[in-house]
């Protein structure tokens, strides 16, 4: 195990630093989430209804597609030279490469995430809280971002072989994280509105049997999403 | 990429099931008694049946609509089963049958939805309600119009295979989820009153029309079912005879 573990977090750090010396996936998934936020905004009447109620939702709905956008490259990435033949002739335990793969989607979505929340708060006047509610939100987002990124790595492992797998990514997905976007937003306007965790705890309980059950299947299923 | 040297995609006993077209009787037995099945169902539940003192003729969407998501929900236990024995024993057969399952699903599931609409306007004066279990089929509708598009999307037998099995897998360990975070959304649909622990709520005409539209749906996904698997079976044979 201590050997899947190590291999993983070589495939992590491979992936975060093409990424960090490229940073064109990042930028690009930023500035989306940036410009969606802002389209967003005139897609209703304000005088109607308030921005800092929509935010929740806009914030969510965001952070899936920005974040379907940065699964997408995990694979794609891999096609160029045929550098996936390589990653899986490596000696190491197929496991080993979708979780190494799946904890740098993780930090990805995440990093999406530091810079999609500020600006949430500033366009669209909401309130963050104290700092009790700013910890609250991030233990959320992380939950919430372990059920997306384990679904979204497998789907992104599969999809970059189909024809048109661009779209063949959100097809499969979105539908995977209706249980992560529902209750992380109620999670979240309940937060903001500054009514105690213990109200949440129920939807709380669902993202974490969530993440529980589909990290375990998606593990089991990727082996057989690479066979040859 | 790693599929490019194709295993036979017929699998290890496909060649003895697998049928020419032309040398298979053209006329399906099954499905012709599970149509009539229904007809007769149909016309019991029309004529022989009363009508409901409160929704009126609105009611007799009962014979048609839970049966149907009856069905719906079985056709996708069974490719969620179906692909579980793939991936475990690799046999080409279980891959037809979980595509033919999720085919006739995504109908049984189209129909569920289209009447559950009809019935809704009446009753609830909307076509449309973001009420659990209204939301839950349309993204059971979802999930597998996508498996089905999927296996569009894939040319190697041996991929499309186990691609989607993994997908009918997770999809079924979905439904729950879905289920429960759109539950706890709101709810407003009735309750089932056959399936509760006291006895069922319902006079014994309607109830025994009831069990027998679930028993011919039930013949009927499993003759266009078997109908289906033919196809699959037939389409197998050709492409092999094909050379591809």
């Amino acid at each position: 195990m201590p050997d899947t573990l190590g291999a993983a977090l070589l495939i992590a750090r491979k992936d975060l630093a093409i990424e960090f010396r490229t940073r064109t996936a990042f930028f690009s998934a930023v500035v989306f989430a940036l410009l969606a936020i802002v389209i967003f905004f005139f897609a209703w009447d304000p005088t109607a209804v308030a921005a800092s109620d929509l935010a929740p939702g806009v914030l969510w709905v965001i952070f899936t597609f920005s974040g379907l956008l940065g699964l997408h490259r995990s694979f794609g990435v891999e096609m160029a030279d045929r550098a996936l033949d390589g990653l899986l002739g490596a000696p190491v335990p197929r496991h080993a490469i979708y979780l190494g793969k799946a904890m740098a989607n993780l930090v990805f979505v995440l990093a999406i995430e530091v810079i999609a929340v500020p600006a949430v708060a500033l366009f669209y006047d909401m309130p963050l809280g104290g700092a009790k509610s700013v910890a609250a939100l991030a233990a959320l987002m992380i939950l919430a971002a372990i059920g997306l990124v384990a679904v979204g790595t497998l789907f992104a492992a599969m999809s970059v072989n189909t024809r048109l797998g661009e779209l063949m990514l959100p097809m499969l997905s979105l539908p995977f994280f209706v249980p992560i976007v529902i209750p992380a937003a109620q999670t979240t306007a309940r937060l903001l509105a500054g009514r105690p965790v213990s109200e949440s705890i129920g939807w709380l309980k669902i993202l974490v049997a969530f993440d529980l059950v589909f990290v375990a299947a998606c593990t089991m299923a990727f082996p057989h999403t690479i066979e040859d | 990429m790693t599929d490019t040297a194709t295993r036979n995609p017929l699998g290890s006993h496909a060649a003895s099931d697998a049928v020419r077209p032309a040398a298979r009787a053209t006329f399906d037995w099954l499905f012709v008694v599970a149509v009539l099945a229904v007809i007769a169902t149909f016309i019991r539940a029309i004529y022989f049946t009363p009508i409901e003192a409160l929704q009126g003729p609105a009611q007799k969407i009962y014979y048609v609509h839970p049966p149907s998501a009856w069905v719906a929900f079985l056709a996708f236990g069974i490719v969620a089963i179906a692909s579980l024995g793939y991936l475990w024993m690799k046999d080409m057969r279980l891959d037809r049958l979980a595509e033919s399952s999720a085919e006739v699903g995504v109908v049984f599931t189209t129909i569920t939805l289209m009447t559950g609409s009809l019935w809704g306007k009446p009753i609830w004066g909307t076509w449309w309600t973001w009420d659990a279990r209204l939301t839950s089929t349309l993204f059971l509708w979802f999930i597998y119009v996508g498996y089905l598009i999927l296996r569009g999307a894939i040319e190697d037998h041996g991929m499309r295979a186990r691609y989607s099995a993994v997908l009918g897998i997770l999809g079924s360990l979905l439904i729950p989820f879905i289920h429960l975070s759109v539950y706890l959304f709101r709810t407003l649909h009735p309750m089932p009153i056959i399936g509760k622990p006291s006895k069922p709520s319902l006079p014994n005409d309607m109830l025994e029309t009831f069990l027998l539209a679930f028993c011919s749906f039930t013949l009927l996904y499993v003759a266009l079912l078997r109908a289906r698997y033919r196809l699959a079976t037939d389409r197998a044979a050709l492409e092999a005879e094909e050379g591809r």
